[in-house]
């Protein structure tokens, strides 16, 4: 859907944030000479760079602290960045933080005017847009009643509401499509397909990476204010996940917890009995998975585990030594572990196996998330991730009067 | 779905027409004050909407509302012209003792009013400030907005009251009346605009803002006669305290609400002098809001 009309370019983006440990003016001026002791630099952009085209829907991801938030709020323009430019073209509307222009003691009517005024609308245009407002929001009866009085829930549907009505062309969304209850978050997701089908463009900042790969056709994966990936959703995920684990690791050495690094999963494989591996994965094969784990300073109860995943990165099936009551012998040495799950019917695409270490306890000592991956082949009749054979039967008109 | 194809095509089509502009403030000099003031037109509707959210939301729940923003300067009036005009005697120097002193303190309070409020606009408003972006000069000069509405309502009593002393007469005096009102608008902005801004960075302002406020109350001819002050200052003294702008308002103002009918001695050439100070004030704003949006980049996240 995304043309080459490009509505937002960053060049060379940094931001600085200068963090200060005093505040009042006494700190201040006692502190004065030596104020650089009371200051540190951090960098929350490092030098960023993106070109994004009109029709696209680019998620944001990235562990907290990562500068998500901060770039988001650099092409809102809210943050002036230290150094490089952000150019923007057409409307705007943030959804930074729902309902940000409430004001408590106003009415829901008067927040509507206010925070339509604030997103770029006019009176006018409100007035023609206010019905409409209300009604997706669904919450007619209160609308005369102070926000003070509302609901989380409420309040983030009316502020939701308004912000779609503003008609932007550019539409940046922070975190907030979580809140809601489940039919709310249906229909908010619903109007943004809708958006992308009009061609508006969308930037997401959230954590769910299902989100991710099920919204954006493209993924900008940032760690320590610098852009880490930025491309397929898919492959971003994966980026991502690798990402974490490295600082689990890197946290558990810095903390002198070496335990956590002792364990290994050191490769693992998949194919079907029988069949080499790499080859198609047919319903009904027999779905062998070998993995070898090893721990330096030997590992009295463990437990192995494996998960299967679809691209989207939701599980569709897992299992482990323990939930079979298996008991391992003790585990320092390379020692391989076959998992064979029978008589598998998974429906056509392609599929990761996430292997993990762990202690008895379930804390996980390490994971090697994608470490293998097969295909089904392409089957017409169904879709989805179960495979299964489809038989349809007209059983004739009903008889309405019976 | 062709029809959706085509809604995205034309906007994809009309975003390719449209310039880039820079995300944000511009901080340019010259070219910025004019993108500043042109931004600020822009979201003129939304400042009247700010300023009424003010004005609703600060006697919310009370069930007097507005009449409170009355009590206040009446009481202080009484006070006053009780304390100071009957126990000092001050009245017998001064003739309508009351109106002299509700000129003056009208329109000093529309200056204090708004510096006062202008400086916390943008920490009390910093919930809007981190998540959305519009020229942010928008908060003081809603303060200024509020205020204004205040000093109207003064104003309806205060001419109430000329009018029952005497001392209400139509005439070119009054534009004296017309020009303190600019003169303090213009000052009371540019000084809010730049402590509005500086108070992100130093909250120490808006406690040392409540007692220079004071000082310029004292410090100017509300409850005493200009040549009260004078008679007692060296010559360049004077003069800085005569130029100083909330002086030439408040005697701007007795000049124009109190002095037909009363006497008193008239400050000399006022016209030229409040039309310097509005000059001179203009200047002051303009390089207030260049300050201000030099110093508005990193609002977000100083607060």
């Amino acid at each position: 859907m995304a043309s080459n009309v490009p509505v937002v370019r960053l060049e060379n983006v940094s931001k600085r944030f200068v963090i200060r440990k005093e505040k009042s003016l006494k700190e201040r001026i006692v502190n004065a000479g030596r104020s650089a002791k009371f200051k540190e630099d951090f960098w929350a952009l490092r030098d960023i760079s993106l070109e994004i085209n009109a029709g696209s829907s680019i998620g944001l991801i990235g562990p907290n602290g990562s500068g998500k938030s901060t770039l988001l709020k650099a092409i809102g323009g809210i943050i002036e960045p230290s150094t490089g430019k952000v150019e923007r073209r057409g409307r705007l509307a943030a959804l930074l933080e729902l309902g940000a222009g409430f004001h408590p003691d106003l009415t829901g009517r008067e927040n509507v005017y206010l925070n339509a005024s604030i997103l770029g609308l006019t009176t006018k245009q409100t007035d023609y847009y206010f019905d409409d407002i209300v009604d997706f929001s669904g919450i007619e009866n209160f609308i005369d009643t102070q926000v003070k009085f509302y609901s989380s829930g409420m309040y983030v549907r009316l502020a939701f509401a308004v912000a779609i009505h503003v008609d932007p062309d550019l539409l940046l969304v922070d975190e907030v499509l979580a809140v809601g209850d489940e039919a709310f978050q249906r229909k908010c997701l619903d109007k943004i397909r809708q958006f992308q089908s009009e061609g508006r463009t969308i930037i997401l900042v959230t954590h769910s990476l299902g989100q991710v790969t099920e919204m954006c056709d493209r993924a900008v994966l940032l760690s320590e204010g610098s852009v880490r990936f930025d491309g397929a959703p898919q492959r971003a995920t994966v980026e991502f996940r690798d990402l974490l684990e490295d600082r689990r690791l890197e946290d558990a050495a810095s903390h002198g917890d070496d335990s956590v690094d002792a364990g290994r999963v050191l490769s693992a494989s998949v194919r079907a009995e029988g069949r080499a591996e790499g080859d198609a994965i047919e319903p009904g094969d027999d779905l062998v998975i070998s993995a070898t784990f090893s721990h330096r300073d030997g590992l009295e109860r463990w437990v192995a585990a494996v998960q299967i995943d679809s691209v989207l990165g939701q599980a569709v099936y897992g299992t482990t030594t323990k939930r079979m009551k298996m008991s391992l012998p003790r585990l320092k040495d390379a020692r391989t572990i076959e998992f064979t799950i029978r008589d598998v019917h998974f429906g056509s695409g392609k599929y990761f196996v996430n292997v993990s270490l762990m202690a008895h306890d379930g804390t996980h000592l390490h994971d090697r998330p994608q470490i293998a991956s097969f295909d089904v082949p392409y089957y017409d009749l169904a879709a989805g991730t179960l495979f299964a054979v489809p038989e349809i039967a007209d059983i004739g008109v009903v008889d309405q009067a019976r | 779905m062709a029809g959706m194809q085509n809604v995205a095509a034309e906007r994809a089509q009309r975003l390719s027409e449209l310039p880039f502009e820079e995300a944000g403030a511009r901080s340019a000099l010259l070219q910025g004050t004019v993108a500043s003031v042109v931004d600020i037109w822009k979201h003129r509707e939304l400042l009247g909407l700010l300023t009424r959210r003010e004005l609703k939301a600060r006697y919310k729940d009370s069930s007097l509302g507005f009449l409170w923003s009355l009590i206040k300067p009446l009481t202080q009036l009484l006070i006053y012209a009780i304390v100071v005009g009957e126990f000092l005697g001050a009245a017998r120097s001064l003739n309508n003792f009351a109106v002299y002193l509700f000129s003056g303190l009208t329109v000093y309070l529309l200056f204090s009013e708004i510096v006062g409020g202008a400086t916390s606009s943008i920490v009390a408003n910093a919930g809007l400030v981190k998540k959305v972006y519009f020229p942010r000069e928008i908060f003081p000069i809603s303060a200024v907005g509020s205020a204004m509405v205040n000093f109207l309502i003064q104003m309806v009593i205060l001419l109430v009251a000329a009018f029952v002393a005497g001392t209400l007469t139509f005439g070119p005096h009054l534009l004296y009346g017309l020009a303190a009102i600019g003169v303090v608008i213009i000052y009371s902005a540019a000084i809010g605009i730049l402590l509005a801004a500086v108070n992100v960075y130093l909250r120490d302002i808006q406690y040392l803002v409540e007692v220079v406020l004071m000082l310029v109350m004292w410090g100017s001819p509300i409850l005493y006669h200009w040549t009260f002050a004078t008679a007692r200052m060296p010559g360049w003294l004077a003069e800085i305290y005569l130029n100083n702008p909330v002086t030439l308002a408040v005697v701007g103002f007795q000049q124009a609400f109190w002095a037909p009918g009363s006497g008193g001695e008239p400050l000399p050439q006022l016209g030229l002098r409040l039309v310097i100070a509005a000059v001179v004030g203009i200047i002051c704003l303009i390089i207030a809001q260049r300050v201000f949006s030099k110093l508005q980049g990193n609002f977000a996240q100083e607060l």
